[in-house]
Protein backbone atom coordinates (compact mmCIF):
# COMPACT_ATOMS: atom_id res chain seq x y z
CA UNK A 1 0.00 0.00 0.00
CA UNK A 2 2.63 2.47 1.07
CA UNK A 3 4.69 1.62 -1.98
CA UNK A 4 1.98 2.27 -4.40
CA UNK A 5 1.66 5.35 -2.76
CA UNK A 6 5.29 6.52 -3.12
CA UNK A 7 4.71 5.44 -6.67
CA UNK A 8 1.78 7.76 -7.27
CA UNK A 9 3.21 10.74 -4.98
CA UNK A 10 6.59 9.98 -7.46
CA UNK A 11 4.55 10.94 -11.06
CA UNK A 12 2.76 13.39 -9.27
CA UNK A 13 6.04 14.92 -8.81
CA UNK A 14 7.09 14.54 -12.13
CA UNK A 15 3.78 16.28 -13.56
CA UNK A 16 4.15 18.89 -10.92
CA UNK A 17 7.95 19.78 -11.97
CA UNK A 18 6.57 20.79 -15.17
CA UNK A 19 3.89 23.59 -13.81
CA UNK A 20 4.77 27.11 -12.55
CA UNK A 21 8.04 27.62 -14.32
CA UNK A 22 10.72 30.13 -12.38
CA UNK A 23 12.55 32.94 -14.37
CA UNK A 24 14.21 32.17 -17.15
CA UNK A 25 17.33 34.49 -15.72
CA UNK A 26 17.14 32.56 -12.34
CA UNK A 27 16.76 29.08 -14.41
CA UNK A 28 19.69 29.39 -16.78
CA UNK A 29 21.68 29.78 -13.72
CA UNK A 30 20.63 27.34 -11.84
CA UNK A 31 20.94 24.92 -14.96
CA UNK A 32 24.36 25.17 -15.22
CA UNK A 33 25.18 24.96 -11.93
CA UNK A 34 23.56 21.67 -11.93
CA UNK A 35 25.87 20.83 -15.48
CA UNK A 36 28.84 21.77 -13.51
CA UNK A 37 27.66 19.62 -10.63
CA UNK A 38 26.16 16.56 -12.27
CA UNK A 39 28.15 16.38 -15.67
CA UNK A 40 30.98 18.17 -15.54
CA UNK A 41 31.92 16.79 -11.66
CA UNK A 42 31.79 13.11 -12.89
CA UNK A 43 33.98 13.04 -16.25
CA UNK A 44 37.05 12.77 -13.67
CA UNK A 45 35.47 9.73 -11.99
CA UNK A 46 33.75 8.14 -15.09
CA UNK A 47 36.86 8.44 -16.74
CA UNK A 48 39.26 6.70 -14.61
CA UNK A 49 36.41 4.04 -13.93
CA UNK A 50 36.26 3.35 -17.37
CA UNK A 51 39.62 3.37 -18.63
CA UNK A 52 40.62 0.67 -15.80
CA UNK A 53 37.76 -0.96 -16.12
CA UNK A 54 37.96 -1.68 -19.79
CA UNK A 55 41.43 -3.11 -19.35
CA UNK A 56 40.39 -5.63 -17.36
CA UNK A 57 37.73 -6.43 -19.49
CA UNK A 58 40.14 -7.19 -22.21
CA UNK A 59 42.83 -8.83 -19.79
CA UNK A 60 39.76 -11.39 -18.90
CA UNK A 61 38.71 -11.81 -22.69
CA UNK A 62 41.90 -12.54 -23.32
CA UNK A 63 43.08 -14.82 -20.75
CA UNK A 64 39.77 -17.13 -21.71
CA UNK A 65 40.60 -17.51 -25.15
CA UNK A 66 43.92 -19.78 -25.18
CA UNK A 67 42.59 -21.62 -28.05
CA UNK A 68 44.57 -21.16 -31.11
CA UNK A 69 42.00 -21.26 -33.46
CA UNK A 70 39.83 -18.72 -32.33
CA UNK A 71 40.98 -15.40 -34.05
CA UNK A 72 42.74 -12.60 -31.78
CA UNK A 73 40.59 -9.70 -33.08
CA UNK A 74 37.92 -11.72 -30.97
CA UNK A 75 39.16 -9.91 -28.26
CA UNK A 76 38.83 -6.13 -29.36
CA UNK A 77 35.36 -7.37 -30.73
CA UNK A 78 34.46 -8.93 -26.96
CA UNK A 79 35.36 -5.77 -25.04
CA UNK A 80 33.85 -3.53 -28.10
CA UNK A 81 30.28 -5.06 -27.71
CA UNK A 82 30.58 -5.56 -23.44
CA UNK A 83 31.73 -1.61 -23.05
CA UNK A 84 29.09 -0.20 -25.52
CA UNK A 85 26.20 -2.61 -24.68
CA UNK A 86 26.58 -2.93 -20.83
CA UNK A 87 29.19 -1.42 -18.94
CA UNK A 88 29.25 2.00 -20.37
CA UNK A 89 25.28 2.38 -20.09
CA UNK A 90 24.24 0.54 -17.12
CA UNK A 91 27.08 -0.23 -14.76
CA UNK A 92 28.24 3.13 -15.29
CA UNK A 93 24.67 4.78 -14.64
CA UNK A 94 24.92 2.62 -11.18
CA UNK A 95 27.47 4.27 -9.68
CA UNK A 96 26.51 7.37 -10.77
CA UNK A 97 23.74 6.55 -8.65
CA UNK A 98 25.76 6.12 -5.74
CA UNK A 99 27.62 9.72 -7.07
CA UNK A 100 24.97 11.79 -8.45
CA UNK A 101 21.94 10.84 -6.68
CA UNK A 102 23.19 11.00 -3.34
CA UNK A 103 24.39 13.84 -3.96
CA UNK A 104 21.21 15.19 -5.24
CA UNK A 105 19.05 13.62 -2.56
CA UNK A 106 21.49 15.04 0.21
CA UNK A 107 21.38 18.34 -1.32
CA UNK A 108 17.79 19.00 -1.15
CA UNK A 109 17.30 16.93 1.21
CA UNK A 110 19.21 19.50 3.58
CA UNK A 111 16.64 22.00 2.00
CA UNK A 112 13.98 20.30 3.09
CA UNK A 113 15.17 19.93 6.40
CA UNK A 114 16.41 23.55 6.93
CA UNK A 115 12.82 25.21 5.77
CA UNK A 116 14.90 26.12 2.53
CA UNK A 117 12.07 24.58 0.38
CA UNK A 118 9.65 26.66 2.75
CA UNK A 119 11.28 29.68 1.98
CA UNK A 120 11.12 29.64 -1.49
CA UNK A 121 7.39 28.12 -1.33
CA UNK A 122 6.58 31.25 0.87
CA UNK A 123 7.94 33.96 -1.99
CA UNK A 124 5.61 31.84 -4.56
CA UNK A 125 8.35 29.91 -6.27
CA UNK A 126 7.31 26.16 -7.57
CA UNK A 127 10.05 24.59 -5.26
CA UNK A 128 9.66 21.40 -7.35
CA UNK A 129 10.61 23.43 -10.78
CA UNK A 130 13.02 25.40 -9.04
CA UNK A 131 15.17 22.09 -7.36
CA UNK A 132 14.58 19.45 -9.63
CA UNK A 133 13.76 20.69 -13.46
CA UNK A 134 17.13 22.20 -14.02
CA UNK A 135 18.51 18.39 -12.29
CA UNK A 136 16.50 16.89 -15.29
CA UNK A 137 17.80 19.52 -18.41
CA UNK A 138 21.76 18.98 -17.09
CA UNK A 139 20.67 15.21 -17.20
CA UNK A 140 20.09 15.40 -20.44
CA UNK A 141 24.15 16.14 -21.18
CA UNK A 142 24.55 12.53 -19.32
CA UNK A 143 24.98 10.28 -22.77
CA UNK A 144 27.86 12.63 -23.23
CA UNK A 145 29.60 11.59 -20.09
CA UNK A 146 28.57 7.46 -21.32
CA UNK A 147 30.29 8.58 -24.40
CA UNK A 148 33.02 9.43 -22.78
CA UNK A 149 33.08 5.65 -20.97
CA UNK A 150 32.50 4.21 -23.72
CA UNK A 151 35.18 6.15 -25.99
CA UNK A 152 38.01 5.38 -22.55
CA UNK A 153 36.96 1.91 -22.06
CA UNK A 154 37.65 0.89 -25.33
CA UNK A 155 40.87 2.52 -25.36
CA UNK A 156 41.73 0.99 -22.12
CA UNK A 157 41.33 -2.20 -23.64
CA UNK A 158 43.64 -1.42 -26.12
CA UNK A 159 46.35 -0.38 -24.33
CA UNK A 160 46.14 -3.30 -21.71
CA UNK A 161 46.05 -5.44 -24.71
CA UNK A 162 49.20 -3.98 -25.98
CA UNK A 163 50.78 -3.79 -22.56
CA UNK A 164 50.13 -7.36 -21.99
CA UNK A 165 51.20 -8.70 -24.85
CA UNK A 166 47.70 -9.96 -25.94
CA UNK A 167 47.52 -9.18 -29.15
CA UNK A 168 48.77 -6.50 -31.90
CA UNK A 169 47.20 -3.28 -31.83
CA UNK A 170 46.19 -3.98 -35.61
CA UNK A 171 44.62 -7.43 -34.22
CA UNK A 172 42.35 -5.75 -31.49
CA UNK A 173 41.35 -2.60 -33.72
CA UNK A 174 40.20 -4.70 -36.42
CA UNK A 175 38.14 -6.61 -33.56
CA UNK A 176 36.72 -3.16 -32.26
CA UNK A 177 35.47 -2.67 -36.47
CA UNK A 178 34.30 -6.12 -36.91
CA UNK A 179 30.59 -6.99 -37.37
CA UNK A 180 29.26 -2.90 -36.21
CA UNK A 181 25.52 -2.97 -35.51
CA UNK A 182 24.66 0.94 -35.55
CA UNK A 183 21.23 -0.17 -33.80
CA UNK A 184 23.75 -0.99 -30.80
CA UNK A 185 24.50 2.82 -30.32
CA UNK A 186 21.00 3.21 -30.60
CA UNK A 187 19.74 1.24 -28.23
CA UNK A 188 22.66 2.33 -25.58
CA UNK A 189 21.64 5.78 -25.46
CA UNK A 190 17.99 4.81 -25.60
CA UNK A 191 18.91 3.09 -22.11
CA UNK A 192 21.30 5.90 -21.12
CA UNK A 193 18.64 8.46 -21.45
CA UNK A 194 15.96 6.41 -19.70
CA UNK A 195 18.91 6.16 -16.63
CA UNK A 196 19.49 10.01 -17.18
CA UNK A 197 16.14 10.96 -16.40
CA UNK A 198 15.57 7.95 -13.23
CA UNK A 199 19.19 9.79 -12.42
CA UNK A 200 17.24 12.99 -12.36
CA UNK A 201 14.21 12.09 -10.62
CA UNK A 202 14.61 9.37 -7.82
CA UNK A 203 17.25 10.68 -5.67
CA UNK A 204 15.15 14.16 -6.18
CA UNK A 205 11.84 12.68 -4.96
CA UNK A 206 13.58 11.22 -1.84
CA UNK A 207 15.18 14.39 -1.11
CA UNK A 208 11.85 16.46 -1.48
CA UNK A 209 9.68 14.39 0.53
CA UNK A 210 11.75 13.62 2.87
CA UNK A 211 11.34 14.05 7.16
CA UNK A 212 13.44 14.39 9.60
CA UNK A 213 16.85 15.73 10.71
CA UNK A 214 20.14 15.71 9.49
CA UNK A 215 20.44 11.98 10.59
CA UNK A 216 17.40 11.25 7.73
CA UNK A 217 19.51 12.80 5.50
CA UNK A 218 22.17 10.42 5.51
CA UNK A 219 19.29 7.88 5.46
CA UNK A 220 17.23 9.28 2.96
CA UNK A 221 20.28 9.04 0.57
CA UNK A 222 20.63 5.21 1.27
CA UNK A 223 17.55 4.35 0.38
CA UNK A 224 17.50 6.87 -3.13
CA UNK A 225 20.79 4.76 -4.02
CA UNK A 226 19.06 1.79 -3.39
CA UNK A 227 15.77 2.54 -5.40
CA UNK A 228 17.67 4.39 -7.79
CA UNK A 229 19.82 0.69 -8.70
CA UNK A 230 16.92 -1.02 -8.97
CA UNK A 231 15.02 0.87 -11.04
CA UNK A 232 18.33 0.92 -13.49
CA UNK A 233 18.27 -2.75 -13.36
CA UNK A 234 14.45 -3.22 -14.21
CA UNK A 235 14.69 -0.87 -16.94
CA UNK A 236 17.59 -2.31 -17.77
CA UNK A 237 16.04 -5.98 -18.39
CA UNK A 238 12.80 -4.31 -19.96
CA UNK A 239 14.63 -2.43 -22.66
CA UNK A 240 16.74 -5.10 -23.69
CA UNK A 241 13.61 -7.34 -23.96
CA UNK A 242 12.44 -4.84 -26.08
CA UNK A 243 14.78 -3.81 -28.36
CA UNK A 244 17.50 -6.17 -29.08
CA UNK A 245 15.37 -9.60 -28.90
CA UNK B 1 -3.53 44.56 10.00
CA UNK B 2 -4.07 40.56 9.50
CA UNK B 3 -7.35 39.17 11.09
CA UNK B 4 -7.73 35.62 11.94
CA UNK B 5 -10.92 33.97 12.65
CA UNK B 6 -11.73 30.79 13.77
CA UNK B 7 -8.82 28.76 12.46
CA UNK B 8 -8.90 25.08 13.02
CA UNK B 9 -6.05 22.99 11.51
CA UNK B 10 -5.58 19.11 12.08
CA UNK B 11 -2.50 16.69 10.86
CA UNK B 12 -4.53 13.80 10.33
CA UNK B 13 -6.31 12.29 14.05
CA UNK B 14 -4.47 15.33 16.00
CA UNK B 15 -6.25 18.35 16.14
CA UNK B 16 -3.69 21.30 16.49
CA UNK B 17 -5.29 24.43 16.03
CA UNK B 18 -8.68 24.27 17.62
CA UNK B 19 -10.55 27.53 16.71
CA UNK B 20 -8.03 30.86 16.70
CA UNK B 21 -9.18 34.19 15.59
CA UNK B 22 -7.07 36.95 16.63
CA UNK B 23 -5.99 40.07 14.93
CA UNK B 24 -2.40 41.70 14.38
CA UNK B 25 -1.82 45.21 13.89
CA UNK B 26 -0.12 47.68 11.54
CA UNK B 27 3.30 48.97 12.71
CA UNK B 28 3.42 46.81 15.92
CA UNK B 29 5.36 43.93 17.07
CA UNK B 30 2.62 41.46 17.16
CA UNK B 31 3.92 38.09 19.49
CA UNK B 32 2.62 34.50 19.99
CA UNK B 33 3.96 32.80 22.81
CA UNK B 34 3.30 29.31 24.06
CA UNK B 35 5.43 25.94 25.29
CA UNK B 36 7.25 24.45 22.75
CA UNK B 37 4.41 21.94 20.31
CA UNK B 38 1.71 24.17 21.67
CA UNK B 39 1.05 25.29 17.56
CA UNK B 40 2.84 28.45 17.04
CA UNK B 41 5.10 27.57 13.61
CA UNK B 42 1.55 25.74 12.33
CA UNK B 43 -0.22 28.91 13.34
CA UNK B 44 2.03 30.75 11.39
CA UNK B 45 2.51 28.63 8.57
CA UNK B 46 -1.54 28.89 8.22
CA UNK B 47 -0.90 32.48 7.60
CA UNK B 48 1.53 32.35 5.22
CA UNK B 49 -0.50 29.72 2.63
CA UNK B 50 2.56 27.19 3.41
CA UNK B 51 -0.59 24.70 5.00
CA UNK B 52 -4.03 24.40 4.16
CA UNK B 53 -6.69 24.51 7.13
CA UNK B 54 -9.85 22.82 7.34
CA UNK B 55 -11.97 25.79 8.59
CA UNK B 56 -11.33 29.56 9.12
CA UNK B 57 -10.36 32.73 7.56
CA UNK B 58 -7.54 34.93 6.98
CA UNK B 59 -7.56 38.23 6.12
CA UNK B 60 -4.51 40.53 4.99
CA UNK B 61 -5.73 44.23 4.88
CA UNK B 62 -9.30 43.16 4.09
CA UNK B 63 -8.17 40.14 1.68
CA UNK B 64 -9.05 36.50 1.81
CA UNK B 65 -5.82 35.49 1.31
CA UNK B 66 -6.70 31.62 0.00
CA UNK B 67 -9.05 33.25 -2.82
CA UNK B 68 -6.85 35.50 -4.74
CA UNK B 69 -6.38 34.10 -7.86
CA UNK B 70 -2.92 33.01 -9.12
CA UNK B 71 -1.57 36.57 -9.93
CA UNK B 72 -2.90 38.21 -7.36
CA UNK B 73 -1.46 35.56 -4.59
CA UNK B 74 1.95 36.46 -6.21
CA UNK B 75 1.45 39.68 -5.52
CA UNK B 76 0.31 39.30 -2.14
CA UNK B 77 3.52 37.20 -1.55
CA UNK B 78 6.30 39.76 -2.99
CA UNK B 79 4.72 41.83 -0.18
CA UNK B 80 5.40 38.83 2.63
CA UNK B 81 8.63 38.59 4.57
CA UNK B 82 9.53 35.34 6.68
CA UNK B 83 12.39 34.60 9.21
CA UNK B 84 12.68 30.95 9.28
CA UNK B 85 13.53 29.83 12.43
CA UNK B 86 16.88 28.00 11.31
CA UNK B 87 17.14 30.98 9.20
CA UNK B 88 16.76 29.01 5.98
CA UNK B 89 19.24 30.68 3.85
CA UNK B 90 20.31 29.53 0.38
CA UNK B 91 23.42 27.60 1.04
CA UNK B 92 24.69 27.69 -2.49
CA UNK B 93 24.83 30.97 -2.32
CA UNK B 94 26.81 33.84 -1.03
CA UNK B 95 24.78 36.19 1.58
CA UNK B 96 24.89 38.90 -0.50
CA UNK B 97 22.67 36.79 -3.15
CA UNK B 98 20.34 35.39 -0.46
CA UNK B 99 19.34 38.75 0.27
CA UNK B 100 19.31 39.70 -3.48
CA UNK B 101 17.02 36.53 -3.59
CA UNK B 102 13.76 38.25 -3.68
CA UNK B 103 14.29 41.48 -5.69
CA UNK B 104 15.61 38.87 -8.51
CA UNK B 105 12.27 37.12 -8.01
CA UNK B 106 9.74 39.81 -7.58
CA UNK B 107 10.93 43.13 -9.39
CA UNK B 108 13.15 43.72 -12.45
CA UNK B 109 15.67 46.20 -11.56
CA UNK B 110 18.88 45.41 -12.99
CA UNK B 111 21.29 43.61 -11.45
CA UNK B 112 23.67 46.61 -9.93
CA UNK B 113 20.48 48.34 -8.47
CA UNK B 114 19.58 45.02 -6.88
CA UNK B 115 23.15 44.63 -5.68
CA UNK B 116 22.72 48.62 -3.94
CA UNK B 117 19.26 47.79 -2.32
CA UNK B 118 21.19 44.68 -0.99
CA UNK B 119 23.89 46.78 0.24
CA UNK B 120 21.55 48.95 1.83
CA UNK B 121 19.57 46.39 4.15
CA UNK B 122 22.54 44.49 5.04
CA UNK B 123 23.91 47.90 6.41
CA UNK B 124 20.44 48.22 8.07
CA UNK B 125 21.29 44.95 9.71
CA UNK B 126 25.33 45.55 10.50
CA UNK B 127 26.61 43.33 8.14
CA UNK B 128 27.66 45.57 5.51
CA UNK B 129 31.32 43.60 5.40
CA UNK B 130 29.93 40.18 4.98
CA UNK B 131 27.98 40.10 1.63
CA UNK B 132 30.71 37.66 -0.46
CA UNK B 133 30.79 35.07 2.15
CA UNK B 134 28.61 31.85 2.15
CA UNK B 135 26.26 30.88 5.10
CA UNK B 136 28.34 28.21 6.33
CA UNK B 137 30.58 30.87 6.91
CA UNK B 138 28.91 33.29 9.17
CA UNK B 139 27.67 32.65 13.01
CA UNK B 140 24.35 31.74 14.00
CA UNK B 141 23.48 35.68 14.86
CA UNK B 142 24.91 36.88 11.44
CA UNK B 143 22.61 33.87 9.82
CA UNK B 144 20.00 35.59 11.53
CA UNK B 145 21.14 38.70 10.42
CA UNK B 146 21.04 37.65 7.04
CA UNK B 147 17.66 36.22 7.02
CA UNK B 148 16.27 39.34 8.52
CA UNK B 149 17.86 41.34 5.63
CA UNK B 150 16.04 38.71 3.06
CA UNK B 151 12.90 39.23 4.63
CA UNK B 152 12.82 42.73 4.34
CA UNK B 153 14.71 43.87 1.45
CA UNK B 154 11.39 44.23 -1.06
CA UNK B 155 9.68 46.28 1.57
CA UNK B 156 7.25 43.80 2.59
CA UNK B 157 3.74 44.72 4.15
CA UNK B 158 3.72 41.72 6.58
CA UNK B 159 6.80 40.31 8.44
CA UNK B 160 6.48 36.83 10.21
CA UNK B 161 9.62 35.44 12.30
CA UNK B 162 9.20 31.95 14.02
CA UNK B 163 11.16 31.68 17.13
CA UNK B 164 13.66 34.57 15.26
CA UNK B 165 16.24 34.12 18.73
CA UNK B 166 16.26 30.68 19.39
CA UNK B 167 19.47 29.35 19.92
CA UNK B 168 21.31 32.66 20.40
CA UNK B 169 23.07 34.15 23.03
CA UNK B 170 20.58 36.69 25.19
CA UNK B 171 22.90 39.29 24.15
CA UNK B 172 22.71 39.02 20.55
CA UNK B 173 18.92 37.82 20.84
CA UNK B 174 18.25 41.60 22.14
CA UNK B 175 20.01 42.66 19.93
CA UNK B 176 17.73 41.25 16.93
CA UNK B 177 15.00 41.68 18.91
CA UNK B 178 15.20 45.50 18.47
CA UNK B 179 16.37 45.37 15.13
CA UNK B 180 13.01 43.60 14.43
CA UNK B 181 11.17 46.08 16.31
CA UNK B 182 12.64 49.09 14.69
CA UNK B 183 11.98 47.84 11.08
CA UNK B 184 8.67 47.13 11.93
CA UNK B 185 7.88 50.88 13.20
CA UNK B 186 10.08 52.18 10.40
CA UNK B 187 8.06 51.30 7.94
CA UNK B 188 4.81 50.30 9.49
CA UNK B 189 5.15 46.98 9.15
CA UNK B 190 2.25 44.41 10.32
CA UNK B 191 5.04 42.30 12.34
CA UNK B 192 4.05 38.20 13.61
CA UNK B 193 6.65 36.69 15.85
CA UNK B 194 6.90 33.63 17.08
CA UNK B 195 8.58 33.11 20.52
CA UNK B 196 8.95 31.11 23.97
CA UNK B 197 11.58 33.29 24.97
CA UNK B 198 10.65 35.78 27.91
CA UNK B 199 13.28 38.48 27.22
CA UNK B 200 11.69 39.24 23.99
CA UNK B 201 8.26 39.20 26.05
CA UNK B 202 9.52 42.12 27.57
CA UNK B 203 11.58 43.53 25.15
CA UNK B 204 9.02 44.16 22.18
CA UNK B 205 5.80 43.33 23.25
CA UNK B 206 3.44 45.32 21.98
CA UNK B 207 0.85 43.02 21.72
CA UNK B 208 1.00 39.18 23.03
CA UNK B 209 -1.24 36.25 22.27
CA UNK B 210 -0.56 33.32 24.03
CA UNK B 211 -1.18 29.88 22.49
CA UNK B 212 -1.82 26.82 24.59
CA UNK B 213 -3.35 23.46 23.45
CA UNK B 214 -4.54 24.73 20.09
CA UNK B 215 -6.81 27.47 21.74
CA UNK B 216 -5.84 31.28 22.22
CA UNK B 217 -5.74 31.14 26.48
CA UNK B 218 -4.89 35.22 26.79
CA UNK B 219 -4.57 37.88 24.84
CA UNK B 220 -2.41 41.23 26.15
CA UNK B 221 0.62 42.91 26.30
CA UNK B 222 3.90 43.32 28.11
CA UNK B 223 2.56 46.13 30.48
CA UNK B 224 -0.43 43.84 30.88
CA UNK B 225 1.44 40.29 31.50
CA UNK B 226 2.63 40.65 34.51
CA UNK B 227 -0.22 41.67 36.06
CA UNK B 228 -2.42 39.28 35.05
CA UNK B 229 -4.24 36.73 36.94
CA UNK B 230 -4.91 34.17 34.89
CA UNK B 231 -2.96 30.73 35.95
CA UNK B 232 -1.76 29.29 32.66
CA UNK B 233 0.14 32.60 31.72
CA UNK B 234 1.61 33.19 34.94
CA UNK B 235 2.74 29.21 35.25
CA UNK B 236 4.22 29.82 31.75
CA UNK B 237 5.82 32.99 32.61
CA UNK B 238 7.06 32.54 35.72
CA UNK B 239 8.40 28.95 35.51
CA UNK B 240 11.81 30.75 35.88
CA UNK B 241 12.63 32.60 39.23
CA UNK B 242 14.00 35.36 38.16
CA UNK B 243 10.89 36.51 36.38
CA UNK B 244 8.71 35.27 39.88
CA UNK B 245 11.16 38.63 41.22
CA UNK B 246 10.56 40.84 38.50
CA UNK B 247 6.76 40.05 39.17
CA UNK B 248 7.12 40.80 43.09
CA UNK B 249 8.57 43.57 42.12
CA UNK B 250 6.20 44.88 39.99
CA UNK B 251 3.04 44.15 42.12
CA UNK B 252 5.33 45.71 44.82
CA UNK B 253 5.78 48.65 42.95
CA UNK B 254 1.42 49.02 42.23
CA UNK B 255 0.93 48.85 45.16
N1 LIG C 1 3.84 18.63 9.14
C1 LIG C 1 3.34 18.12 10.29
N2 LIG C 1 2.74 16.92 10.30
C2 LIG C 1 2.23 16.40 11.43
N3 LIG C 1 2.26 17.00 12.63
C3 LIG C 1 2.84 18.20 12.70
C4 LIG C 1 3.42 18.84 11.54
N4 LIG C 1 3.92 20.03 11.91
C5 LIG C 1 3.68 20.14 13.23
N5 LIG C 1 3.03 19.06 13.71
C6 LIG C 1 2.60 18.86 15.10
O1 LIG C 1 1.91 20.02 15.52
C7 LIG C 1 2.22 20.34 16.86
C8 LIG C 1 2.65 21.78 16.96
O2 LIG C 1 3.90 21.93 16.35
P1 LIG C 1 4.60 23.34 16.15
O3 LIG C 1 3.64 24.29 15.56
O4 LIG C 1 5.86 23.09 15.43
O5 LIG C 1 4.93 23.78 17.65
P2 LIG C 1 5.72 25.06 18.16
O6 LIG C 1 4.74 25.82 19.00
O7 LIG C 1 6.85 24.56 18.98
O8 LIG C 1 6.16 25.82 16.96
C9 LIG C 1 3.27 19.36 17.32
O9 LIG C 1 2.64 18.38 18.11
C10 LIG C 1 3.80 18.77 16.03
O10 LIG C 1 4.16 17.43 16.23
MG1 LIG D 1 8.06 26.21 16.23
Amino acid sequence: MQYLHNIGTYFLMIIELFRKPTKWSVMKELILKDIDDLIIGSIGIVAFIAFFVGGVVTIQTALNIDNPLIPKELIGFATRQSILLEFAPTFMSIIMAGKVGSFITSSIGTMRVTEQIDALEVMGINSLNYLVFPKLVAMAFYPFVISIAMFLGVIGGLMACIYGGYASADDFITGIQQEFEPFHIVYAFIKTFLFAFVLATIPSYHGYYMKGGALEVGEASTTSFVWTSVAIIIINYLATQLLLS
Amino acid sequence: MIEVKNLHKSFGDAHILKGISATFHKGKTNLIIGQSGSGKSVFLKCLLGLYDYEQGRIEYDGEVFSNLSEDKKRDMRAKIGMVFQGSALFDSLTIEENVMFPLRMFTKLKKDEMRDRANIVLKRVNLEDAHNKMPSEASGGMQKRVAIARAIVNNPKYLFCDEPNSGLDPKTAIVIDNLIHEITEENNITTVINTHDMNSVMEIGDNIMFLRNGLKAWEGSKDTIFKTDNEVVTDFVYSSNLFKKVREAILREHS
